[in-house]
């Protein structure tokens, strides 16, 4: 059943907007890439996807004047998915290359993956979600996880990861070596995902249709 | 957990996918897109597209290819043959590509690893490598598809294309290549213990049985394969049931 909504992308440098854009037309969407800021005003659906460093991104969005007309559709309460480096600068900053604010959408930093004896840094590879401890199988339900089986792995690319302030914003985690990162956060209708939902198969295809029913 | 990764690889020549033993003898296999669409309802955890005559006639027509197999396979895709310049990687990466590999040009001119690095990351950059054995357990290194020596000892290069900043390697066995004589894994151990970098094993692979030695003895982070899915020997479905049988981990899509 086609989802007939208007998706805007931010494209804001190069990266893989043109997969992003592919995965949400298969639901039938509108897609539109957004380079000015100007069109933004009229999203519904908000995506800011991302690949490269940290600091490089905030930039760009700073120097297009992105960041107000973003935080102004995050007020307005309408749905937003960050991916990869898109989710990461939701949070308040990270310490990539030096310090850097972030959005300040979801409070709390991204900091490098941890070494460690058998896992590689950057993680490269799929890997799959777990709900949050002290929460139980109905975190998920309002959410773009509703209904993703919990055995499906996901794709991820990153070397740094969303450690949260609240632990109410951390939708999912992941095991990597010895621990478990933050590999999705929440707050209100503003998500984001470490991993690429474009890039993980149906199960992912799956988190992009929940978003478009938010 | 240790959960190789499956890697469907289709080599490409003009419109078709093609297979031959030792790089040599192409058939058409059948369309990019079929084949493609095929291994990623199977579960395929990634797709490799090599232009097989990019590097000899300069030609480019794998932007179409990714482009249109962007529009309905959502797994990662890395994509390569013939890149010569920045721009090329760039230009594949904004036609639906996750990642790049490169290899004549590379070993022409390693800056170039640098250089594509610098703008799509280590990350997004795949070093190829055409192994040939010699004797005295040596390893060289050949280009423009197994055709031509370089005299470049494989395990010094491995070691520069991860200084230059590759983030990962794909080793190919131009001996095994297309035989199903198994993998090259004296080779692939070698490169593991060489470089902390991913390494991608290919050529070799006859049955699923191949694929589970390899992932046994070496613990190699990826697995590519062609003729076993092309002819139709088994699936990907096969390849990650034998590895979970032998206590091997696999991802689930």
């Amino acid at each position: 059943m086609p989802l007939n909504r208007h998706v805007q992308i931010i494209d804001y440098f190069a990266g893989n907007t043109y997969s992003v854009s592919k995965a949400f037309e298969w639901f039938g969407c509108r897609v539109d890439l957004v380079s000015q800021p100007g069109s933004l005003a009229r999203a519904d659906y908000l995506v800011l996807p991302g690949v490269g460093a940290f600091g490089d991104g905030m930039e760009t969005l700073k120097l297009r004047r992105f960041i107000e007309p973003i935080l102004t559709h995050v007020d307005r309460d309408r749905p937003l998915l960050g991916i990869c480096l898109g989710m990461q600068l939701l949070l308040g900053g990270s310490e990539e290359l030096g310090m850097h604010r972030g959005l300040g959408i979801i409070p709390g930093n991204v900091k490098r993956l941890s070494d460690e004896p058998g896992v590689k840094v950057p993680h490269v590879g799929w890997a799959g979600l777990c709900i949050p401890e002290r929460q139980d199988g109905t975190y998920w339900k309002d959410t773009i996880l509703r209904d993703v089986p919990p055995d499906r792995d996901m794709y991820f690319v990153h070397s740094f990861a969303a450690v949260p302030d609240h632990p109410e914003h951390i939708l999912s985690r992941t095991c990597f070596g010895a621990h478990r990162f933050c590999s999705s956060v929440h707050n209100g209708n503003v998500f984001g995902c470490q991993f690429h939902p474009e890039k993980s198969g149906p199960a992912g295809l799956k988190i992009i249709e929940n978003f478009l029913r938010l | 957990m240790y959960k190789p990764r499956i890697i469907a690889r289709l080599d490409i020549k003009g419109p078709n996918v093609v297979k031959g033993i030792r790089y040599d003898g192409l058939r058409i296999m059948g369309k990019p897109q079929d084949l493609a669409a095929r291994y990623y309802r199977q579960g395929a955890d990634e797709l490799l597209y090599i232009d097989t005559v990019a590097s000899l006639y300069g030609r480019d027509n794998l932007t179409e290819i990714v482009q249109q197999a962007a529009s309905e396979i959502f797994i990662p895709m890395t994509v390569g043959g013939g890149i010569r310049r920045v721009e090329d990687a760039v230009a594949l990466l904004r036609s639906g590509a996750d990642r790049v590999t490169v290899n004549t040009a590379a070993v022409k001119h390693p800056p170039l690893i640098k250089d594509i690095v610098s703008v799509l990351g280590s990350q997004g950059v795949v070093a190829s490598l055409q192994v040939k054995s010699r004797p005295g357990n040596r390893w060289e290194i050949f280009v423009d598809n197994g055709r031509e020596k370089t005299g470049m000892d494989a395990l010094d290069w491995i070691k520069q294309v991860e200084q230059l900043g590759a983030g990962e390697a794909l080793v190919t066995s131009v001996d095994r290549d297309g035989t199903g004589n198994g993998f090259q894994i004296d080779f692939i151990l070698q490169a593991l213990q060489a470089v902390t970098i991913p390494v991608i094993a290919a050529g070799g692979a006859k049955m699923p049985t191949d694929v589970v030695d390899l992932a046994d003895r070496t613990r190699c982070d990826a697995v590519a394969v062609a003729s076993m899915l092309h002819y139709n020997r088994a699936t990907i479905p096969d390849i990650k049931e034998a590895l979970v049988q032998n206590g091997i981990g696999v991802s689930c899509h």
